[in-house]
């Protein structure tokens, strides 16, 4: 099982967002994809997902392709996208929230089962799942969707800019806790991320996007070492 | 005194039937976006369905139940077939903001025709299932009658019905979920084209119901129900349109308002009266006066 | 120099086709000279929802109530104040465009649904509101007498070709005026609204304000078509103004091109057309009464939504397709 991306070309407007862009996720590895704003990062995670139309070339994961499929098929079928900024429904509680990816789901013991556990990684939620959730804060709101992410027991995680936003100290407890999950489960993980540092140092491979293009594929590790790379987006 | 409790009463009645189509107006709003100006046309087109079975069974309940049946699956049948694929097919240019509005105008027209062709143009009666002369209290006989509590019931059941619906099961969240945000709906892999179209049978029920609770005490005929659907959008927008109870209220506001001032003033202004208050609304607060966000949602 | 004489050159071509249709007037019966004064009337109304809709971008589905205020406005000059018809007619405009005026100042701040919704509740409430005052002579209506042509005229001079040149006069002159109006400054204000409110705002056009006027313009147009066609029927009543009218009215602006004038005679055509094509099918098919009254109605919707489907632009857009 691993996501595949062959020559894939978006199209926004009259802008290309995403040209000719090929790279590979192995299963059970995390990758980040970095790039400056308006590198087309949100776009691509948006064709995966089903939200938008692609021009041409192949996405395919687990082998089938995964191009103009709607999202809610997508969704079932175990990709779960958590987008950027507005992923929580403010005027539904947390529990209603939480409920959302489980809905349509036919083994309601096993959605209680990962829902406890969702909980348990996130207990803030477990406080406030009364709560509307437009009272929660930045950093609870990001674990509130990706822990609905997680309800769905998807086998691929696409994640779009979790740390927007939030305070550093916050943003490491995230980004250890997506490293974490890795493991826990069972996970395929893509972290879109402007937050370069942040996200290399978690991740298995990086890949480097710039208005579309893809400029540099390989290890994180060797990503983070990289003069060039250091220089364009680590700042240092 | 009996002037005032009578009219209160009345003014619960009328507001009961203006609350379920702005209900149903609500209800295609928030998950569509669009104002259905055809809805006056289904609640219609529900209530000679249920007109006519009301006729063959010689039951004005099997009609009532006829015409809450056919109101849900008209609804989705035009949301399924008519409403998805003009969506479909206008994206860009300056029409996509009237197209959606001149369609379901369109809509109605072509509704109003073919009741003309079914049942031509003359003005037919519905009888009440029960009494319509007023009790009599103390001797004297009050403009509220069986019928009218009839009507309170049978809108106060559909609306605790509905509100359960909404809050407390599983397809309520998803239709919720579908009108505050179709992108996250999708994601969580909630097929939201599906929800859509339910919330349109559901308007379509509720519109059949206020059809055949209102023509009982005027006439039928194609243009029958084009009064209730300016007071059921007055009262949508007084409520503000995101909201079932700001619907609800919104049509208690609007019944109240104009039956007092029927009562107390003069029949004459009823239709003044509300557009008065509509106007007074939008220019002040747009949003409606029970709307939790910010404004309208255009 | 060159805005001088394009203005010329319109002026030309409305003389050119006001005697053109002085001309077709002579030669054709009684019954042409009806239907051509119902197809000026109608293209005039159809002229004020184009400037409305199609030049600042405001839907109102309310334009049968405005005609009616023009109508009974011009009635009641003729009956009560006794003036003469053509001074009825100038004053149904005018009171028309004054309440037209009060309106658009409350429907600047609306924009799409709203509106609509809006504009059909007044429609819809005009005639129970006109048959509950009795000054408006309730459900009957009151008369509306152009008189006789001008004696002048000869004797051969019909009451039909006189309704023929009255409302083509009318029609004519109006839509020059307005012609002259879209293609000024007020035209490009208007064009803006309709496009990109912000953006006009941010140029410093003062947006309440010229919606408001635009739908002032727009009333006191649609009033004067609102006197034209009850000079023709002889009498206003509440029946004369059905929501079926504003339907009607939208769908002649749309099928003809919502976005330019030049198609409103085409539109008005079409509008006395369906009626009579109804009529047609509906005694070859041999339906029912039933039938045959609501066909037009049918006839109407089915063409606005295709219109608004496949030719939002005109039926220009059809033909340039082709190509």
């Amino acid at each position: 099982m691993s996501l595949v991306v062959e020559n894939l070309t978006i199209d926004h407007g009259a802008i290309r967002a995403i040209d000719n862009v090929s790279f590979t996720v192995a299963t059970g590895q995390l990758a980040a994809v970095i790039g400056a704003n308006g590198a087309g990062k949100t776009t691509l995670l948006r064709t995966l997902s089903g939200l938008k139309e692609s021009k041409s070339g192949n996405a395919t994961w687990n082998g089938k392709s995964i191009l103009g499929v709607r999202p809610e098929d997508l969704a079932r079928s175990g990709i779960m996208h958590v987008s950027d900024g507005k992923s929580v429904i403010a005027e539904l509680s947390v529990k209603e929230n939480l409920a959302l990816a489980g809905l349509w789901r036919k083994d309601k013991k096993d959605v209680a089962a990962v829902t406890a556990e969702v909980v348990d990684l996130f207990p803030v939620l477990g406080q406030r799942m009364s709560q509307a959730s437009g009272s929660l804060s930045g950093g609870e709101r990001q674990m509130l969707a990706i822990g609905r992410a997680l309800i769905a027991r998807p086998k691929l995680l696409l994640l779009d800019e979790p740390s927007l936003g939030l305070a550093p100290l916050i943003i490491e407890q995230i980004f250890q806790t997506i490293k974490s999950l890795v493991a826990k489960m069972d996970l395929t993980v893509v972290l879109v991320e402007q937050n370069a540092m942040g996200a290399l140092k978690i991740a298995d491979e990086g890949i480097v996007l710039n208005l579309g293009s893809v400029v540099a594929v390989d290890s994180a590790q060797t990503l983070l070492n990289d003069p060039a790379v250091r220089a364009a987006y680590l700042g240092f | 005194m009996l002037q005032f409790i009578t009219a209160i009463l009345t003014s619960l009645s009328a507001g009961a039937i203006y609350a379920l189509m702005s209900t149903a107006l609500v209800l295609v709003w928030r998950s569509t976006r669009v104002i259905n100006f055809a809805q006056a046309g289904q609640a219609v087109l529900t209530t000679y369905i249920g007109y006519e079975i009301t006729i063959r069974t010689g039951s004005y309940w099997y009609g009532l139940i006829a015409a809450i049946l056919s109101g849900a699956l008209i609804g989705a049948i035009i949301d399924r077939f008519f409403m998805r694929p003009i969506f479909k097919r206008i994206k860009s240019g300056p029409i996509v903001m009237i197209a959606p509005v001149v369609a379901t105008l369109g809509l109605l027209g072509i509704i109003q025709a073919i009741i003309g062709f079914i049942w031509g143009l003359n003005y037919q009666t519905l009888a009440a299932p029960v009494s319509t002369d007023g009790y009599k209290i103390a001797n004297t006989v009050i403009a509220f009658s069986p019928y009218n509590l009839m009507v309170l019931l049978s809108v106060t059941i559909t609306m605790v019905l509905l509100t359960v619906l909404f809050q407390k099961t599983n397809i309520g969240l998803a239709l919720r979920a579908s009108a505050y945000s179709p992108e996250i709906a999708k994601l969580s892999g909630i097929k939201v084209d599906a929800v859509r179209t339910l919330g349109w049978a559901i308007a379509g029920a509720a519109s059949g119901l206020a059809g055949m609770l209102y023509i009982p005490n005027s006439y039928l005929y194609p243009n029958g129900m084009d009064v209730l659907l300016v007071f059921g959008f007055i009262a949508a927008v007084i409520g503000g349109l995101d909201s079932l109870f700001g619907a609800v209220a919104g049509a208690m506001i609007l019944g109240f308002a104009i039956n007092f001032v029927a009562t107390y003033i003069s029949y004459k202004l009823v239709f003044p009266t509300a557009f008065v208050i509509l106007i007074l609304v939008l220019l002040v607060k747009p949003g409606g006066l029970f709307s939790s966000s910010k404004g309208r949602k255009d | 120099m060159h805005k001088i004489s394009a203005n010329r050159k319109r002026l030309l071509a409305f003389i050119l086709l006001g005697w053109a249709l002085l001309f077709i007037g002579d030669r054709v019966g009684e019954l042409q000279q009806y239907q051509g004064a119902f197809v000026a009337m109608y293209a005039l109304a159809i002229a004020s929802i184009i400037l409305l809709t199609g030049y600042s971008g405001q839907l109102s589905l309310g334009h049968s109530a405005l005609m009616a205020v023009g109508a009974y406005a011009g009635a009641l000059s003729i009956n009560n104040l006794k003036l003469h018809p053509v001074i009825a007619l100038i004053i149904a405009a005018l009171v028309a465009g004054i309440f037209g005026l009060i309106l658009g100042i409350a429907a600047a701040r609306l924009s799409g649904p709203y509106l609509a919704g809006t504009t059909l509740a007044l429609a819809i409430s005009l005639p129970t509101i006109a048959n509950q005052f009795t000054i408006l002579g309730g459900e009957q209506g009151i008369l509306f007498d152009i008189g006789t042509p001008p004696t002048r005229f000869g004797e051969e001079f019909s009451q039909y070709k006189w309704f023929f040149w009255v409302s083509s006069l009318a029609a004519l002159i109006m839509i020059w005026l307005l012609s002259n109006l879209v293609h000024s400054k007020y035209g490009r204000v208007f064009r803006a609204l309709r496009d990109n409110q912000t953006a006009a705002q941010l140029a410093g056009i003062n947006v309440g304000r010229q919606k408001a006027v635009a739908f002032a313009v727009s009333s006191g147009v649609a009033g004067l078509a609102g006197g034209l066609l009850v000079m023709l029927i002889s009498g206003v009543s509440p029946s004369a103004f059905p929501l079926s009218l504003s339907f009607s009215l939208l769908t002649g602006a749309v099928v003809t091109g919502v976005y330019d004038l030049k198609g409103v005679m085409l539109g008005g055509l079409v509008l006395v057309a369906i009626p009579e094509i109804a009529d047609s099918i509906g005694s070859r098919v041999g339906g029912s009464d039933g039938f045959t009254m609501a066909l037009p109605g049918f006839l109407v919707s089915a063409l606005l939504i295709l219109a608004v489907l496949f030719t939002p632009n005109g039926p220009g857009q059809l033909l340039k397709k082709k190509m």
